[in-house]
């Protein structure tokens, strides 16, 4: 019986997509088991649960594995009542979340962008990703009219949104340092800035976070091997 | 005055799902037609403001974008004729190949897109991408939903009707019948759906645009 409720998630401590998943179970305090992947060498049971994308994040439940991250976030939700609602009640507050948290996607690509290049390819991705989060900070605006809550309201309201700006926007300090550019910051991006800063003193997201230094470095690696492979 | 507005394009297999979802279900709406290409009015801009695209769901004002959002918000707000399943695991099924479906969608039309060593390369990706929906996605079941059409099925239901029209202007081969059985059984049978087979574009009118649109893109490829 308990092997049947047992919760497995297979990922890669850089990847944002695992981190969403991670900080979902951690926020519901779902109890699971975590199977780290190097990417470089993907093991047999990698492939064999995501044999179509070969990727991580893949949560297994039941033996039944689910790949996707925002699909495994709504199954998250849907599965265990425990902890915050991940997405409301109401239809209406539900689509603006998943609208904002698909919309995230383009963000963070266009960000990585910004990481894999130099001079005048990186002038111009720099100011695609900062027309983007301009647009994602008035978003947020219509979302939260009377500014972002506070931690304690938000331990009980996080949702599947907040958990996607932490994972693929809370390293933006590290990229500062790492780019010598501010995108994301408290003058142009107040609320993006607002909204991570109160979820990084959650219990459940402080328990997890990667230290500032190692973020760092594995920025600076990515960079140096997407600039390297994009010269070869 | 009808509570529900789609803002779409005729032509656009995006606006269809969201029109098939509305009519599967029996949700009454006012459709407005905006001219996507040219002259996108400003109640479009107002309501889609990050992305300026069509099909936007107006419901009791307030406005919803992205087709997929669009869908889920249906479902959620007009439960009758299901088009997602009750099992998590099977929502999630269904959610994994529409997502399939959305990042793919550039694979499934590169050969619309592109001519000569270019399309023989597109083509070929295309024909890999349709054999993981054929074999993993659909499988032996008779719509991707199962005994019923859902969500999935709205998601693949461009390549029941625009993917013929785009394989003829590009000069390659539609879902043939020898190549793709399941596939091409499926769009048969997704065809017949009356509520279907009522709301699709004019085959002829589609030849026309689409005509114009890939000598656009592939004027825009060389330049």
């Amino acid at each position: 019986m308990a092997e049947q409720n047992k919760v497995i998630l297979y990922g890669t401590w850089t990847r944002p997509y695992v981190k969403r998943v991670e900080l979902a179970l951690k926020v519901k305090g779902i109890p699971y088991e975590y199977v780290e992947e190097d990417l470089r060498n993907k093991s047999p049971m990698l492939l064999k649960l995501n044999p179509i994308h070969k990727k991580v994040p893949v949560l297994v439940h039941n033996g039944k594995a689910i790949t996707e991250s925002l699909v495994i976030i709504e199954y998250i939700d849907e599965t265990w009542k425990t902890g915050p609602r991940l997405l409301p009640q109401d239809p209406y507050k539900r689509s603006q979340i998943r609208f904002w948290a698909s919309y995230i996607q383009q963000v963070f690509e266009a960000l990585v962008m910004v990481l894999k290049t130099i001079g005048e390819a990186q002038e111009k991705a720099i100011k695609e990703v900062s027309e983007k989060v301009k647009l994602l900070e008035a978003g947020l605006k219509g979302l939260f009219p009377d500014g972002i809550p506070s931690v304690d309201e938000y331990s009980k309201n996080v949702t599947l949104l907040d958990l996607v700006i932490l994972a693929n926007l809370g390293g933006y300090e590290a990229q500062e340092e790492v780019l010598g550019v501010k995108i994301i910051d408290s003058e142009k991006t107040p609320l993006i800035v607002s909204c991570i800063t109160a979820l990084i003193d959650l219990p459940a997201v402080k328990e997890s976070r990667m230290p500032h230094e190692k973020v760092v470095a594995f920025l600076k690696f990515f960079r140096e091997n997407a600039l390297n492979s994009a010269a070869a | 005055m009808s509570q529900v507005t789609v803002l779409g394009a005729w032509s656009s297999p995006y606006v269809y799902r969201v029109i098939w979802a509305l009519k599967l279900k029996g949700v009454d709406y006012e459709y407005v037609e905006e001219d996507v290409l040219h002259n996108k009015s400003d109640r479009l801009l107002k309501y889609n403001p990050v992305h300026k695209k069509v099909p936007v769901l107006v419901h009791a004002g307030k406005p919803i974008a992205e087709s997929a959002v669009i869908l889920e918000y249906i479902e959620e707000t007009w439960p009758q004729n299901p088009l997602l399943p009750k099992d998590p695991h099977e929502r999630a099924l269904a959610r994994f190949w529409i997502k399939f479906g959305e990042d793919k969608f550039g694979a499934l039309f590169g050969f619309f897109m592109t001519e000569g060593e270019q399309q023989v390369k597109a083509t070929k990706e295309r024909q890999e991408q349709l054999t993981i929906l054929e074999e993993q996605g659909l499988g032996d079941k008779k719509f991707f939903g199962g005994d019923e059409i859902g969500m999935a099925d709205l998601e693949f239901g461009w390549l029941a009707w625009w993917m013929d029209v785009m394989s003829e202007l590009a000069g390659v081969k539609g879902i043939e019948a020898e190549t793709f059985p399941r596939l091409h059984a499926w769009i048969q049978r997704f065809k017949d759906i009356p509520t279907i087979k009522e709301h699709l574009p004019d085959r002829s009118a589609m030849l026309t645009y689409f005509k114009g649109g890939r000598a656009i893109l592939l004027a825009s490829a060389k330049s």
